[in-house]
């Protein structure tokens, strides 16, 4: 098992040091890093000045270890665009991001699991159709179009719930927080529930594809033949064996959520990183995206940890010393 | 299939017609029998065949050349759809804020996001299916190399690769030619963004096909790799291709809608449902729901006309697929 | 219980008959069948594969997957219908009275729970006891069947047991709160050839300590032969014949049977080929009016190929075949 682990985290280095280089890469060779540092009117002297004090004059190998060591520190230099540091930029954003990422995936999941053991137990029941069918449509549903219907009916023509920004936060120990107070919760419902819809048709359907699957294996008729309870081979037996992939789906949905609230941010002005990074692209804004793009590899690769961890502790066929077979 | 190996004559032509025969044979078989048992599947065909003549034939059945900017009036500007106060029958969908009827409007865009769908899934069908040959036929180092790629990359989704990618591109091209070139860096980052679930399929299905005895023989005889593949292993690859790719149209064009909704897409000069939906939100708040609404709409049901038609042809060719 | 039941059967079945709705009509997999098991009694089913042998099976154990149903007929077990109790009630009897063990052991066992708590589990829900003195009686059971350092292996996976070792892990899941009826649905087929024997071994003992009675589904007639005390021969959904296994396989009756059991390789005696049964058995969707076995049978004759025949007598079996029927066979008064 240690062995696996080991062999994981190297693969994650190397993950972390491909997007690393590619995030560097933007630097050297998209435009001119000194044009954007000493302004275009500087003269040639001035230039080599800088250059020399950059290091950019250093063989490639060093320049990239510079970059991949100021990284790690999470230092990525001044913002073209905000004029302040990358890394105070993104401190700022963050939290925001996390909080809805976080609300969606607690809905996703608690609703689109339970949703997906429904549909799974009760496969020809009326309700099953209608969310079967229902599923189908929101897989069709791009996510800015959710937001904006969303926007449509509940802020425009109801006016019951804020449609842009976060509104009220309260600070909480140095974290900005919409959990703490109603006023705050509000305006996280409409950007929480548009992001999470997406992931929750996913996860219903998958959840479902798997209970059908885990229902017809021979070890649910044995148990069956056992007496055993509907409510302990459903809720002990079956749902336990579907975890396995539910959780490798979670695991990369989760990195996908990070993603699609760049989307979901743009719709609701919601002042998180994807907004940020948008921004950045838009003016090109390369220190930004480069750290954006190293922020989100690193939390990817982070989840993928947990996840292969995750299935070390649900499933023991797992805990023999046989890493070849996780793929 | 029994490919016939008849040494260095095999000529274009009878790829050609093998071709065809592979094709028939895919109508005659249970799965077109599935097809016409389907009512949903047939609703969506018939909606994807409207819709596809609808966005084509845009420039002869739109009532307005919403492109041509001298038809537009600006008196006009703001109408309701035909059906509430102040709406005319001439717009029957109601206008924008600069008078374009938005039912021309929808019909323009949606060529521009199909265009734009087709081309990119063309682009990573030909990338993901080429990389997938080479690597399941050639294997070791060069396999290893494409498929850690494909996995790195499988762990971002799409939005995300297409918005650097256009970042990216953006960054490297003079500012001038940018709004014209646009759609063509729409294209390669959607397309760049997709290839990889065509290049698994094809490297799976060659790695089968690579050992049996056919391109054993067509190996003994003295065939070239690249021979072997596009004659042999291609053809019989094809069905779970087509079938990725009729998903991967459905995923391009929500990828492109909400590329140009974010205003990163196609040049304002050329909307497609995605920039009209963008130009729309801003009326959200002033009650002028429509120019956002309906061409949202032609975007769902675009998308899950042919998602339908993906998950039937899924079912049809092979259950156990995906 | 009551006096009368004494002298009752175990478990009666009486015209059972089920069915598969399809779009292209009704299947009838299993077709008016009756045959009983007696307190203590190990009952051999054989057949070839689709003859109905598993269905039966689980029909008693009311595991019909849907849509096969129960259309027709009885089954009595312990004096009570029970094909009829509705689902809480079946349940509380299953495992409890009638248990059942599965082809497959390597997937009959839930690969995320230890072995211990499988077996637990299906003892508390049986029996009121707590989690401590269940552990002990899953210990008690897994040494019962065979299983050496059971107070280690308790706390096992399945995939930490071999093939037979789970196969007895089954067979303690199953007797763990003493059931009265065991089907064995082709309990050893999965198993490779040198376990299956201390398999079918240790469930005969078991069963005989325990004075469980025993139906034992399989399409080995070695297997039938060394643990059977009767046996009953099904062909498309039918029983064409049931006896003492000593008499069905030395002096069987209906040609089907002979045929079986003459396909049967004999070691020490010296002949050239096997004898076999041409043709195959009808699908579900094409059995042959009359006798199911008409259109394969050597000695078919013309009332064979338009009427059923039932279960008579004959010497200590009984045989579904015209041929007893002295009224009805052609040239009446030839012996066999």
């Amino acid at each position: 098992m240690l062995a696996y682990i080991v062999r994981r985290l190297l693969q994650s280095i190397l993950v972390l040091i491909a997007v690393g280089f590619i995030a560097f890469s933007l630097f050297n060779f998209v435009g001119d890093p000194i044009n954007n540092m000493v302004g275009v009117e500087a003269t040639d002297a001035e230039r080599d000045a800088a250059r020399k004090r950059l290091g950019l004059d250093d063989p490639f190998p060093v320049q990239f270890a510079r970059f991949a060591a100021n990284a790690v520190q999470g230092n990525f230099g001044q913002s073209y665009r905000l004029s302040i540091p990358v890394e105070t930029a993104i401190a700022e954003r963050l939290p925001a991001t996390l909080e809805l990422v976080f609300v969606a995936a607690v809905m996703a999941l608690a609703i689109g699991v339970p949703l997906g053991v429904y549909t799974g137990l009760h496969r020809d029941g009326a309700i099953s159709r209608m969310l079967l069918t229902a599923s189908l449509i929101g897989i069709s549903l791009p996510t800015f179009l959710i937001g904006i219907l969303l926007i449509l009916v509940f802020s425009v023509w109801l006016g019951w719930l804020p449609s842009f920004g976060r509104g009220a936060t309260v600070d909480l120990w140095g974290w900005e927080t919409n959990l703490a107070s109603w006023e705050g919760f509000k305006s996280i419902i409409l950007p929480a529930v548009t992001l999470c819809l997406f992931q929750l048709t996913l996860l219903m359907r998958l959840v479902r594809a798997e209970m059908l699957e885990v229902l017809r294996a021979d070890y649910i008729k044995f148990a069956r033949a056992r007496g055993l309870t509907n409510r302990a081979i459903h809720f002990g037996h079956a749902l336990k064996n579907t975890l396995v992939p539910v959780i490798t789906i979670t695991g990369l949905q989760i990195g996908s959520l990070i993603a699609f609230a760049i989307i979901t941010e743009t719709v609701f002005q919601w002042p998180g990183m994807g907004l940020l990074f948008l921004q950045a692209i838009q003016f090109v804004d390369i220190p930004v995206m480069a750290a954006y793009l190293c922020l989100v590899a690193f939390i990817f690769v982070v989840i993928n940890l947990v996840v292969d961890l995750l299935y070390y502790v649900i499933d023991p066929r797992l805990r023999l010393d046989r890493p070849g077979q996780v793929f | 299939m029994v490919a016939t190996v008849t040494g260095a004559e095999q000529t274009t032509s009878t790829w050609l017609w093998r071709f065809r025969d592979s094709v028939r044979r895919f109508f005659d078989s249970d799965v077109f029998y599935s097809f016409r048992r389907s009512p949903v599947t047939v609703l969506a065909f018939v909606t994807a065949v409207i819709i596809f003549v609808a966005a084509f034939g845009a420039p002869v059945l739109a009532p307005f050349n919403t492109n041509d900017v001298a038809t537009l009036d600006l008196t006009d500007a703001f109408r309701p759809p035909v059906w509430m106060e102040g709406g005319t029958s001439e717009h029957l969908l109601g206008t924008d804020d600069q008078g374009r009827d938005v039912l021309s409007a929808i019909m323009f865009g949606t060529q521009v996001s199909l265009v734009v769908g087709f081309l990119s899934v063309i682009f990573s069908m030909v990338l993901g299916v080429s990389l997938g040959l080479i690597s399941g036929y050639v294997g070791g180092r060069i396999d290893h190399v494409i498929m850690r790629i494909a996995d790195v990359q499988l762990s971002f989704p799409a939005v995300l690769v297409a918005l650097l990618l256009f970042g990216f591109a953006k960054a490297v091209l003079p500012r001038g030619v940018q709004d014209a070139v646009a759609i063509y860096v729409l294209i390669v980052a959607i397309g760049l963004s997709n290839w990889v679930q065509f290049a698994r399929t094809v490297r799976g299905s060659t790695m089968v096909e690579k050992n049996k005895e056919y391109v054993q023989a067509a190996r003994v005889i003295g065939r070239t790799p690249i021979a072997i593949m596009v004659r042999h292993v291609l053809p019989n690859v094809m069905g779970p291709v087509l079938v990725i790719a009729t998903i991967s149209l459905a995923i391009a064009i929500i990828t492109e809608a909400t590329l140009s909704f974010l205003g990163v897409g196609v040049a304002p000069t050329q909307p497609s449902l995605g920039t009209l939906i963008r130009f729309g939100n801003n009326f959200l708040f002033s009650g002028e729901w429509w120019m956002t609404i309906f061409p949202g709409i032609a975007l769902v049901i675009l998308a899950l006309a042919v998602n339908l038609l993906g998950d039937w042809m899924r079912d049809a060719l092979n259950p156990k697929l995906r | 219980m009551s006096e009368a039941r004494s002298n009752q059967h175990l478990l009666s079945v009486e015209n059972l008959r089920v069915e598969f709705p399809t779009r292209r009509g009704t299947l009838v997999a299993v077709d008016r069948i009756s045959f009983h098991i007696d307190e203590g009694e190990v009952l051999g089913v054989v057949g070839e594969s689709g003859a109905g042998k598993s269905l039966t099976g689980a029909a008693i154990i009311g595991l019909l997957e849907p849509p096969g149903r129960v259309a027709e007929g009885n089954i009595v077990f312990d004096g009570e219908r029970i094909d009829d109790i509705g689902y809480e009630k079946m349940r509380r009897l299953r495992g409890n009275q009638i248990a059942m063990i599965f082809q497959d052991p390597l997937t009959s066992l839930n690969p995320l729970f230890t072995v211990g708590r499988q077996l637990t589990e299906t003892i508390r829900t049986h029996v009121s006891i707590d989690e401590r003195k269940a552990r002990v009686r899953a210990i008690e059971l897994l040494n019962e069947v065979g299983i050496p350092a059971a107070d280690r292996r308790v706390d096992q996976y399945p995939h930490e047991f071999s093939g037979g070792m789970r196969q007895r892990v089954v067979i303690a899941l199953a007797l763990a709160v003493n059931p009265r009826l065991i089907i064995a649905d082709e309990p050893t087929t999965a198993l490779d050839v040198s376990i299956q024997a201390q398999i079918i071994t240790l469930l005969k003992r078991l069963c005989r300590e325990h004075g469980t009675s025993v139906m034992l589904i399989t399409h080995d007639m070695g297997v039938i032969a060394e643990t059977a005390d009767r046996v009953a021969v099904m062909y498309a959904g039918r029983i064409v014949e049931i006896g003492p296994v000593g008499d069905v396989i030395k002096r069987a009756s209906h040609p089907y049977t002979r045929g079986l059991m003459n396909s049967i390789p004999v070691i020490r005696q010296d002949i050239e080929q096997l004898v076999q049964i041409d043709g195959s058995m009808p699908r579900l969707t094409d059995i042959p009016p009359g006798c199911a076995f008409n259109p394969r049978c050597p000695k078919v004759f013309e009332t064979c190929r338009t009427e059923r025949p039932e279960l008579v007598d004959v010497g200590a079996t009984k045989a579904a075949c015209w041929l007893y029927d002295y009224a009805r066979r052609p040239g009446a008064g030839s012996t066999t």
